[in-house]
């Protein structure tokens, strides 16, 4: 219950809360004051380097595999009328089954004021996929313009780096309010307002049916993180992100932070798009020695991937007392 | 070190007020900056540009497509599935109509030739009518000999040739040459005394035509006590009401003389799918066209 409610609370915009010092176990404590003066630069350095020749980027190759393999199988089911997977990424039919995008049917039937079936039937099924498989898996492993914003990304950095561009932050609550708004538009105004200008739509459907003047509008999306702002619409702006995210607040499928050999030096947060949702790997912020990652975390492994100490993991809550 | 950070908040330096003060005027300009763009998106809808030729079933009436708008979850599964590649996916020009399946009849025509609105079937969310069940039941739009002058029907004159050039793309289903796959409008002349390509091309006059010719059947089925099959036995799929027909009206020329001469009439039972306005092979804009439907109502 409490990580539900911590989640949400970090989802709409606030700051993770911090531990309550008293309440922190012993075991925990002992690990934080065991590390004061150890930690080393080159200590860690040496750590680091070990680390790189490893398993560097293996859930970024296999999440970018995924990733692109989805979005060429609907345009392949198209193209060559193979019939796996139909539609886009808004709504689609996986072999026959109705899929419909959370969010896309939120905004339809807030327009409509109607429901069919079948959109019962796909939105249910969606539902369930990503309850199954952690709500905001959809914007890292499948989302088409997470990837575009992904390179994004690393050339925003770079121009950070290089000290030509500055990033300039928003407030995390920006994303709520946009919620509110679009989805108050949908209602009032009788039409899918956010649909016009989502990218996630607009690129699945370029990607299927060819690209249009659309992607112009996805072209100063980019502009605007690369020279302006970090991964701004992911963060701040696409009501997508909290749809899901709500969802994968009841999911098994987290990333499982252990305190026991983390260094803190916070290469983890460097990395990820929802650095809040690692505030707890700053010294004194976990709140138990084992503490699951926040739902607003997408699942895209990064963190697993960067740390040096294999403190951040995958965990499928619940399986291991199965195994 | 326990009550540290609990009781007191801390004291923000001036810096940092003044930055997070800066973050906030920023939020608040992107909020206003992205509800004012995709507000734009509204605009063409208002302005009513963007209405036009819809899939069969589309929920909408005349210059309203404020239904089919909202309903429709802009995912293409119509496109997909239609055989002739008669619809196309709207552009950012339309604003919220972006996404949204539209047909072009005079490059492409609904032509029916999926039998089952195969469209209506793929839709998700109803956004195209379930209630649509026969070709004959939709209402897409209403067809109109809008150019009667270039009309090579009202001019006594006959058509030799492909309908629309040998470069053109669009396709039709000729039952005769193969009953479930369209050919090139291309791969298709015509050679024909009086041009009547718009009434003979027709789906819904070709099916009233291939239901006479059922109901002959049934009948000597009928009569030779063979049973016949449910669908000749009740003809559920046969249009009640003829689309379009020639018809003579007499006129007179230049110098006085009384001619009869032969004028496409679109009739009640026209559902708008546009392939009169594909076929006509006059050149540029189409003799007959289909305008947007006055007598939908779907929504």
């Amino acid at each position: 219950m409490n990580y539900i409610k911590e989640s949400l609370s970090q989802v709409f915009g606030n700051k993770p809360t911090r531990p309550d010092k008293s309440k922190q176990p012993e075991a925990l404590k002992e690990i934080y004051a065991s590390k004061r003066g150890k930690l080393t630069k080159a200590a860690l350095e040496a750590v680091e380097l070990e680390h790189h020749g490893t398993f560097f980027r293996k859930w970024q190759r296999r999440r970018w595999i995924t990733l692109i393999l989805v979005n060429v199988l609907f345009l392949v089911s198209y193209k060559f009328d193979v019939q796996l997977l139909e539609g886009a990424m808004t709504a689609s039919r996986f072999i026959g089954f109705h899929f419909a995008d959370l969010n896309s049917a939120l905004q339809v039937m807030l327009a409509y004021k109607h429901v069919v079936l079948n959109l019962v039937i796909g939105t249910t099924t969606v539902f369930v996929m990503w309850l199954l498989l952690g709500g905001r898996t959809f914007c890292s492993w499948v989302c088409p313009y997470h990837l575009l914003s992904e390179w994004a990304e690393y050339l925003h950095l770079w121009l950070v780096k290089k000290k030509i561009v500055k990033n300039h932050t928003f407030h995390r609550k920006t994303r709520s309010v946009f919620y509110v708004i679009f989805a108050l538009l949908a209602l009032l105004s009788g039409y899918t307002v956010f649909e016009t200008i989502s990218p996630t739509g607009i690129v699945s459907r370029a990607i299927i049916y060819g690209p249009g003047l659309a992607l112009i509008w996805v072209g100063a999306l980019l502009l605007f993180e690369v020279f302006y702002s970090r991964r701004a619409w992911c963060r701040y702006v696409c009501p997508i992100g909290i749809t899901y995210a709500v969802v994968g607040t009841m999911s098994p499928v987290r990333v499982s932070y252990n305190a026991e050999a983390c260094h803190h030096e916070g290469d983890c947060r460097k990395v990820c798009l929802v650095p809040h949702v690692l505030d707890l790997t700053i010294r004194g912020m976990a709140h138990d020695v084992n503490q699951d990652v926040g739902s607003d975390c997408t699942r895209c492994g990064m963190c697993v991937d960067v740390c040096p100490t294999d403190s951040l993991n995958y965990k499928i809550k619940g399986l291991d007392k199965f195994l | 070190m326990s009550d540290s950070g609990k009781t007191r908040k801390p004291a923000l330096s001036t810096r940092r007020k003044a930055s997070s003060r800066r973050e906030f005027i920023r939020s608040a300009m992107l909020a206003t900056g992205v509800v004012t763009l995709s507000l734009a998106g509204l605009l063409p809808v208002m302005a009513g540009t963007v209405n036009r030729l819809r899939p069969p079933g589309a929920l909408k009436n005349l210059k309203n497509e404020q239904k089919f708008l909202a309903a429709c979850i802009k995912c293409g599964q119509c496109v997909q599935v239609c055989p002739v590649n008669a619809i196309k996916l709207a552009d950012l020009d339309e604003g919220v109509g972006l996404g949204v399946p539209y047909i072009d009849a005079r490059e492409q025509a609904c032509d029916f030739s999926c039998d089952g609105l195969q469209c209506v079937l793929a839709c998700p969310t109803g956004a195209l009518t379930h209630d649509l069940d026969y070709p004959a039941d939709a209402r897409m739009g209403f067809a109109r000999l809008a150019r009667p002058e270039s009309c090579l029907a009202v001019q006594g004159k006959g058509f030799k040739g492909v309908a629309r050039g040998k470069d053109f793309k669009g396709v039709l289903r000729y039952d005769e040459i193969d009953r479930w796959n369209p050919i090139p409008v291309a791969e298709h002349p015509y050679d024909l005394e009086l041009c009547d390509l718009c009434v003979r091309q027709c789906p819904i006059e070709i099916r009233i035509t291939q239901c006479v010719e059922k109901e002959k059947q049934r009948d000597a089925a009928r009569k030779a006590g063979t049973l016949a099959r449910v669908a000749e036995e009740f003809g559920n799929e046969c249009p009640p009401r003829h689309a379009i027909e020639l018809r003579p009206v007499s006129s007179e020329d230049s110098e006085g003389n009384s001619v009869v001469r032969m004028l496409p009439t679109v009739l009640d039972g026209c559902v708008g799918c546009g392939v009169c306005e594909m076929i006509c092979p006059v050149d540029g804009e189409a003799a007959i066209v289909v305008d947007d439907d006055k007598q939908t109502n779907w929504g």
